[in-house]
Parts: C-alpha cells; sequence; structure tokens
C-alpha cells in the first residue's frame, strides 16, 4: 500500500494530529495529498501538531523526506510539533539530517537587464573576446620567433605527429567528400549545359570552381570538424586534467609546446591538402563527364588543362594557408582557454568548429574582395 | 550468526592472459564496513569494477544479496536489476559536471521510482542534509570543494536507499580533518541506513578507524593473503607482508 498522510483537526480541544499510514516507501507510487498537507501548515491556523507514526508499515527515506520537509515547515511557522509512536531509527536519521545548518546562497543580484544594456554588454564582451583572440595570435607570433631562434620548448616529434595527423592521416576522407563534391558539380552544371549542347564545358566549370575556392572550402570544412575539432578537445582535457598548469610550472609555454605545433601543421598541411582536393574535385568530375555525359577522357582532359590556371590554384592555396591557421587558431584558442569540465570541454569542441567556419566565410568574403581589387 | 550479503568464491580476475589475481574467496556480511586493502597495483580496484558489474571474472560465483551476480547463467539484466540495491562513491566522486547536485541526485530517483516531483525534491533535499550539504541544491560539481564532491556523491549513490554502498578510495585527495568526517559520515549511514560498506583503500587511519572486516590483497602472489579485522590483524599479522603494509613498513 502506498504511503498515506492525514491531517485530524479536533475541534473540541483545538489540537491537530497528522497521522501517518501505510508503506512508505520509495518503489511505492506518487501520493497525491501530501502538497494539501503542507499547504495547511502555511495557512499557520494551528499552533500545535502532534506527528502520529503507530499505523506506519514498511519505510525507507521517503518517510524521513517527508518529516524533514514537515518539521521544516514547523520551525518555519513557529508550530509546536511532537513525535509520536515512530519506528525506531527514524530519530538518528532526522538528526542527522539537521545536523548541519542549511547553507544560504548569497543573493545572485537582479539578472533582468534592459535591451541597451544587453546590447551593451555584447558589445563589450566582443570587444574583450576579440582582445583576447589578438593576444593570443600575438602569443602563437612569439613563440613561432622562440622556434626561429631555437628557443622554444618544442619537441620535433611533436611536430611531425601533428604533421602526419593533419595530412596524410586526412587523406582518405579529403579524398571521399572532394571527390563526391567534384561529382555533384558537374552533376548540377551538366544539366544546364546539356539545354545547349555544351555539356563539354562541365569539364571547364569543374575544374575553374574547384580550384579557385571550392576545393578549398571543403578542405577547409572537413579540418574543421576533424582536426579542429581534435585541438579543442586535446587540449580541453589537458585543461582539465591540470596538464597545462604542470606545463606552465615547470616554465615551458603552452604556446611553445602545444599550440605552435598544431598551428604549423595545419598551415603546412592545408595547401598541399588544397591541391589534393582540386585533384580530387576535377577526377570527380571527370567520373560524371566520362561516364555519365559519354565524353571522350582525352576531350574531358584537354578543356579541363585549357581551364586550369595558375592563378586559380594560387588563389585556392591562398585561401586554403588561411583556412589552415583559421581552424588551427580557433582549435588551439578554445581549447586552451576551455572550462575545467567534462561539459566545457564538449562546449568548446563545439565552439572550435562553429567559430572556424564562421571565420572561414569571413576570410573568403575578404579574400575574394582583395583578389578583385587587384584584379586576379 | 551474522547473515552474509556478498559471497565471493574462487574469483579469478585477468585482462586477456594477464591475470590480475586468482582464487579470490571472501564474504561480506550484512553492515559490516568491509575493507579491499593492498598495496598500490595489487588490483583492488579491478575488483571492485568486478564486484559492481562492470568487469567480468575470468573465472568465479559472486552472490549478491542471496541472488548470483556472476556465474550459473546470471545475465546482465540480473546484474543491473541487483545494482539497483547498490550505490557507488567513485573516487573522485564522478558527479556530472552539466548537472547541479539536485539534479544529479534526482535522476536514478526519477528513473527508477514513480514518485511525484515535489517527493523527488524532498528526497534530493534529505540526501543532501544527510552528508552536510543542505542548501546546495543549486550548484553544480566545478562550484564545490573536493572533499564536498566526494559527499555530493555519496548522497547520490545512497539516492534509492542502497542496501550496499561500495566506496573507492573515498579518503584519497583530502585533507586528515576532511577524511575524519567523512569516516564518521560513512559510520553514521551504515548505521542509521543499515548498509553494509565494501571500501577499497590503503589509507590506514580508516582501516583502522571504520572497518570490522577486510581482505589484504597482495600483488606478488596475486590472490588473498589476510582476512579478518584490521584492527586484530594489526595485533596478530599473519604474515610478513602485511605486517609491513600495516605498519607503513616500520616492522
Amino acid at each position: 500500500m502506498s504511503a498515506r498522510a492525514e491531517l485530524v483537526k479536533n475541534e473540541k480541544n483545538a489540537s491537530v494530529e497528522l497521522i501517518l499510514s501505510e508503506d512508505w516507501l520509495l518503489e511505492n507510487g506518487a501520493s497525491d495529498n501530501d502538497q494539501n498537507i503542507f499547504d495547511l501548515f502555511e495557512k499557520n491556523d494551528f499552533k500545535q501538531i502532534k506527528l502520529d507514526g503507530k499505523q506506519i508499515g514498511r519505510w525507507d527515506s521517503r518517510l524521513v523526506a517527508f518529516l524533514v520537509h514537515v518539521i521544516s515547515l514547523c520551525k518555519k511557522n513557529n508550530i509546536e510539533y511532537r513525535l509520536i509512536d515512530f519506528p525506531k531509527g527514524i530519530d538518528p536519521l532526522l538528526d542527522l539530517a539537521f545536523s548541519v545548518p542549511e547553507h544560504v546562497s548569497p543573493p545572485k543580484g537582479d539578472t533582468t537587464q534592459s535591451f541597451l544594456s544587453y546590447l551593451g554588454n555584447v558589445a563589450l564582451y566582443s570587444w574583450a573576446a576579440t582582445q583576447r583572440v589578438a593576444l593570443f595570435c600575438v602569443k602563437i607570433y612569439e613563440a613561432l620567433i622562440r622556434l626561429i631562434t631555437k628557443k622554444a620548448v618544442v619537441r620535433k616529434v611533436d611536430i611531425w605527429f601533428e604533421i602526419q595527423d593533419a595530412g596524410v592521416n586526412a587523406f582518405l576522407i579529403v579524398s571521399l567528400i572532394c571527390f563526391l563534391v567534384g561529382l555533384i558539380l558537374a552533376f548540377v552544371g551538366s544539366i544546364q549545359l546539356k539545354m545547349f549542347g555544351a555539356q563539354i564545358y562541365v569539364s571547364s566549370l569543374v575544374a575553374i570552381a574547384v580550384t579557385r575556392v571550392m576545393g578549398a572550402i571543403m578542405g577547409g570544412v572537413i579540418m574543421a570538424g576533424r582536426t579542429g575539432a581534435s585541438y579543442a578537445a586535446t587540449l580541453g582535457s589537458m585543461q582539465v586534467n591540470e596538464e597545462i598548469d604542470a606545463l606552465k610550472t615547470m616554465g615551458v609555454s603552452p604556446f611553445d609546446f602545444l599550440v605552435l605545433p598544431r598551428v604549423l601543421a595545419l598551415s603546412l598541411m592545408m595547401p598541399l591538402l588544397t591541391v589534393y582536393a582540386d585533384f580530387m574535385g576535377i577526377m570527380g568530375g571527370a567520373f560524371v563527364g566520362i561516364f555519365m555525359l559519354g565524353l571522350s577522357p582525352e576531350d574531358y582532359f584537354r578543356m579541363t588543362l585549357k581551364a586550369l590556371f595558375m592563378k586559380n590554384i594560387l588563389i585556392g592555396i591562398v585561401h586554403g594557408t588561411a583556412y589552415g591557421i583559421i581552424i588551427a587558431v580557433c582549435g588551439c584558442y578554445q581549447g586552451i582557454n576551455c572550462g575545467r569540465n567534462a561539459s566545457a570541454v564538449g562546449k568548446a569542441t563545439t565552439a572550435a568548429v562553429v567559430y572556424s567556419i564562421v571565420w572561414m566565410t569571413v576570410a573568403t568574403a575578404i579574400l575574394t574582395f582583395i583578389f578583385s581589387v587587384i584584379g586576379v | 550468526m551474522p547473515e552474509a550479503f556478498l559471497e565471493i568464491k574462487e574469483m579469478t580476475v585477468a585482462y586477456g592472459d594477464n591475470v590480475i589475481m586468482k582464487d579470490v574467496s571472501f564474504t561480506v556480511n550484512k553492515e559490516d564496513v568491509f575493507i579491499i586493502m593492498g598495496g598500490s597495483g595489487c588490483g583492488k580496484s579491478t575488483l571492485l569494477s568486478v564486484l559492481t558489474g562492470l568487469k567480468q571474472p575470468a573465472k568465479g560465483t559472486e552472490i549478491f544479496d542471496g541472488k548470483v551476480f556472476w556465474g550459473n547463467g546470471a545475465t546482465k539484466d540480473d546484474r543491473d536489476a541487483l545494482m539497483r540495491k547498490a550505490g557507488i562513491l567513485y573516487q573522485s566522486g564522478a558527479l556530472w559536471s552539466s548537472m547541479t547536485l539536485a539534479e544529479n541526485i534526482a535522476l536514478p530517483l526519477e528513473q527508477y521510482t514513480k514518485l511525484s516531483k515535489p517527493e523527488i525534491r524532498d528526497l534530493v533535499a534529505l540526501k543532501l542534509d544527510l552528508v552536510g550539504l543542505g542548501g546546495f541544491q543549486d550548484y553544480y560539481p566545478a562550484e564545490i570543494s573536493g572533499g564536498m564532491k566526494k559527499r555530493a556523491g555519496l548522497a547520490r549513490a545512497l539516492a534509492l536507499d542502497p542496501k550496499i554502498v561500495f566506496f573507492d578510495e573515498p579518503s584519497a585527495g583530502l585533507d586528515p580533518i576532511s577524511s575524519k568526517n567523512l569516516d564518521d559520515l560513512i559510520l553514521q549511514i551504515k548505521d542509521n541506513l543499515h548498509t553494509t560498506i565494501v571500501m577499497v583503500t590503503h589509507e590506514l587511519a580508516s582501516i583502522f578507524a571504520i572497518g570490522t572486516n577486510s581482505i589484504f590483497l597482495d600483488a606478488q602472489t596475486k590472490t588473498v593473503i589476510a582476512k579478518g579485522n584490521p584492527t586484530d590483524l594489526l595485533k596478530n599479522p599473519p604474515n610478513k607482508t602485511l605486517e609491513h603494509f600495516l605498519t607503513r613498513g616500520e616492522k
């Protein structure tokens, strides 16, 4: 039977009794009138109460939790209470529960704010964040100078490991995605070009689009999700485990030891990955051109070569290098500034990917503007 | 005659071909404070993983509250059902960092009982009161100290009124006063809630202060080389290794 509590008022002698009966066990279902009883205590129309536990069957901490609530209400509303015929073992638990006074949290202050103050706070926060990122970049630059002047504490093996991880180990996923992107580009383009009998220009379309920007963008998105996220998670976990503190207290700069190898690796590998992504994109386009549009391989690749301008390839490489630096900085920044718990690592990883992609888009806009101004 | 709650019979634990311990047998009686002791690397924490169903033993039987836990065709569902009678306090508290203390304690109550939200709130308050953390419901684990995390972990372990609570190195990382307070709290919980306690530790002060029964795991022979009340074992050590351990290498 489920827990039962009944408040009995004796009008004759104006006494009030709370009679508890049945089994008070966690495994039983919820009781429906607890709240009504608690509300009666708040009304404050009695000053004394007798708590009767004679009819209680089996019990566990559910009974104790109920009694703690009732006794707290009695204390709060200055109601005198008496416990009668409760099972043995209840008293020590109540003593233990009330042995340490309740902690009172300091008031958190007024958290509501007007739209204008919200806007002001956002602006201040953004400015402070920009300063932090700028300082972070300056520290990376200083670490690079230390590396060149051979004053940086960095292990060559770490740099090679990061280069391998950001380079060769990413080949498979870059191959797959960029091949498919080239394929999609060619397929979508061919639908329009077919209408004019100009399918052969699919090769030029794919070659120009992929080399100028698409190869770099796809490579960047893949590396943001793959390597940038991994940097944030690795450095974030090191922050949680106090490994970064250990480096600092040993006099080793985490920028030399952790950030620099990653930034170097990604900024060196991204241009190479971009060229490789371009190649795989062209292969994807060729797959559609040759097997679906019926073009001969000779014609397809001849037209592709005609559309391959060194200018476009270099623009793609510049984009790729910029993306590499952005992804590495975002990943390392979020990791180094991660909080000290598991959920903070998750947030840092998400932020690393989101900021990488946002800043890649901004960088693309800026580079496109610059290239159009200088006429390339 | 004390009643057995946990019986381990001829258990062998291994990682692949690497045997960690063999022929381990012991009994934990109801309301015991049972200490699993031994030097670093002897497999104490691995044994705790086996006892709590996280790691499968290579051989042997575990009887948990009269039912088969490991061996004789016991399934994962059987173990999951039995583990609801158990609470575990991990070394660092293992509180879920994205949840407040109240949410940490409420989760097992929401999962395994049909209690209403206000009832769960009262129970959460009670469990925190019992470990001296009343009023800390809305704090996140990152906002409290290491000792408080352990006590909050204990409150979560006690959420479902377990019949047995396993402790993995409860005193690790605590100052002597906090460590003593935690020992006192464990005894109060045991006495008032009639809980059986199994504790993995090598803190000698705690072992002698609260242990009523124990085993000593030896890393060399990979088995149990002593059993009994730790204080009695100190008076009459059955072998040099144990004497060395219990006297901090002084004898």
